[in-house]
């Protein structure tokens, strides 16, 4: 058989080895793959919520569908264990907290280094990056030294959980706003100077108006991010009433726990998927359609 | 003006990032306090003294530290061997579903890490799907305890816990090669294949190198997989050991020295990282 350029798409493939081998066909093998790694990627979570579900109190044999371990159960459940109650509201509270600190010093960082030329600009870049770039245990190790060694006023728990975060949060609001700030530019700012507004009036009426998409994404994410820390809320967490829902499920998962561990994280992970939808409505929103999908454009923010 | 914008989140950095990280050294070169045993810092650089290194630096640090260095070393390639074909496929031929598998691929970046090895750890028990299914399949005719010191459940976990960091600035390299120089390779005679291996990977390296660096930093890092998929001390990973020291105020020296070394170890790692970002964040603008 010839296998000139061109000439696969209109004949079609006569035996099985050329229907393997036919170049301009559909990639049959890496559809296949690809999908066989989403279902290995997503399937073992979704067991993981359908547990929660269980009647019984096994993790791994399926005993029935029921709601116990989220209500009905008296002592165990959700909504009576007070050490689980904790550990989402302890969760909840530092991610809010995180996302309403690091947000504005993100956003403020973002335009002062972009629109600030100087020595001191680029060392700040630097800085702002090095959090992104150094791994959680080595930050977590250093808050903690420094905060049971130097910053003794601020003892373990929810203050030091709280620093913790937003210091490893700041520099991902500032990737998400820059990316924002580089595509809008400077010339709305220029033209509304020319038009007589002050620098500070061309910020306020023009450029955060417009950056207000990017804004909004960093809050969710920043939301997202705090809410499934467990490096930094573990090494700054100060006893039982510091302890979040990661750590929970840390210390708990190997030891013989039922079910309502499940059913935490999933309340956790519908908490922190209506954050992310959330964040891709509002985007869409308020950036009003576009080219690309929100979903697209998070795709590329990386590097 | 612009300066008084980024002051604020430049102070709290250098409060709560530049400074802790001083803290690490003064602690590392500190002393232990002879009363209490407690590890005492020195913030007097003239002062420091490096014992705590020479302690730290024992047979058994090395021993795990190369343990680590080989765990992540598999995990990561195999991660780039799962994770290239994923990403090659997501882009160049996703078609009508591109969005669906990309919010597909985003997704186990919201869900928590512990959630997905808490599902894991279900999975794995003796009486469990995996062990159910292999002996279904007649693959094992006992339930097998993969939860009790396994290398392999590690390693396993470690790739699935780091992939989705991997795939998506994969799939963002991927996703920029230009379709005119693969239209024009094709023009000139090149099949599918040599295609492939003469220009899409090429181009695609700088992704792959970006994309390794981002999951292996933290791999070195991580101690909570090998805590929670194995039981034993024979799968520890160096952060374990840093844990380990920092738990007990006397161990806080050498937790600090051990941080150092890894630091420093992975140090190559962080500044290629540090370099790509910059350079990007500098053509974007």
């Amino acid at each position: 058989m010839s296998r000139r350029p061109g000439a696969g798409r209109t004949a079609a493939p006569r035996r099985p080895a050329e229907w393997l081998a036919n170049p301009w066909g559909r990639p049959r093998f890496l559809a296949l793959f690809s999908w066989l790694y989403i279902v290995w990627s997503i399937v073992p979570v979704l067991i993981a919520i359908q547990f929660s579900f269980n009647a019984g109190r096994s993790r791994s044999t399926w005993q029935g569908f029921s709601f116990r371990w989220y209500t009905s159960d008296p002592d165990l459940s959700v909504l009576h264990n007070p050490a689980l109650r904790a550990a989402m509201s302890q969760s909840v509270k530092l991610a809010l907290l995180t996302m309403l600190i690091a947000t504005p010093l993100g956003v403020g960082l973002a335009i002062g280094l972009a629109r600030w030329r100087g020595r001191t600009s680029t060392a700040g870049n630097l800085l702002m990056l090095f959090p992104l770039v150094t791994p959680e245990l080595v930050l977590g190790s250093a808050l903690f030294l420094v905060v049971v060694f130097l910053y003794t006023s601020i003892h373990l728990g929810t203050w030091a959980q709280l620093f913790g975060h937003v210091t490893f949060s700041i520099s991902y609001v500032v990737i998400v706003v820059r990316g924002r700030l580089f595509a809008v530019g400077k010339e709305y700012e220029e033209a509304a100077m020319d038009l007589g507004a002050s620098p500070r009036e061309a910020l306020r009426l023009v450029l955060l108006p417009m950056l207000a998409p990017a804004i909004f994404a960093s809050l969710m994410i920043v939301f997202a991010i705090s809410i499934d820390d467990f490096v930094i809320s573990s090494f700054l967490a100060g006893g039982a009433e510091s302890q979040t829902v990661p750590m929970l499920i840390y210390s708990s998962a190997r030891a013989a726990p039922n079910p309502s561990l499940n059913a935490v994280a999933t309340l956790m992970l519908l908490l922190s998927m209506a954050a992310i939808v959330l964040g891709i409505v509002m985007h869409r929103r308020l950036a009003g359609g576009g080219k690309e999908g929100a979903v697209e454009s998070f795709a590329r923010l990386e590097i | 003006m612009w300066p008084a914008f980024a002051a604020p989140g430049l102070i709290w950095l250098v409060l709560l990032f530049l400074v802790p990280f001083y803290a690490i050294l003064s602690v590392a070169m500190g002393t232990l306090d002879p009363i209490f045993g407690a590890a005492v810092p020195e913030w007097n650089p003239l002062k420091w003294d490096a014992s705590s290194f020479a302690e730290v630096m024992n047979s058994t640090t090395l021993q795990v530290f190369g343990r680590t260095c080989a765990y992540v070393a598999i995990a990561g390639t195999l991660s780039l061997l799962i994770g290239y074909p994923v990403a090659y496929f997501i882009s160049r031929h996703g078609g009508r579903f591109r969005t669906m598998l990309l919010v597909l691929l985003i997704a186990p970046f919201w869900i928590s890490y512990l959630m997905r090895m808490l599902a894991w750890v279900n999975l794995l028990q003796d009486d469990g799907y995996v062990n159910r299914a292999l002996m279904f399949l007649q693959i094992l005719d006992r339930p097998k305890s993969w939860l009790a010191g396994e290398s392999l459940t590690v390693v396993l976990g470690l790739v699935y816990g780091y992939i989705p960091f991997l795939i998506l600035p994969l799939y963002a390299a991927l996703d920029r090669i230009d379709r005119r120089l693969l239209e024009a390779a094709r023009d000139l005679g090149a099949n599918p294949l040599k295609t492939f291996l003469r220009v899409t990977l090429p181009l695609s390296r700088q992704g792959m190198l970006a994309g390794s660096v981002i999951i292996l930093l933290p791999m070195f890092g991580d101690y909570y997989t090998p805590d929670l998929l194995s039981g034993s001390p024979g799968n520890t990973m160096t952060g374990n050991q840093i844990a380990f020291y920092l738990q007990a105020p006397s161990g806080a020296n050498r937790g600090a020295a051990l941080v150092i070394f890894l630091s420093a170890a992975v140090s190559v790692l962080m500044i290629y990282y540090l370099i790509t970002v910059a350079r990007a964040a500098r053509e974007a603008r």
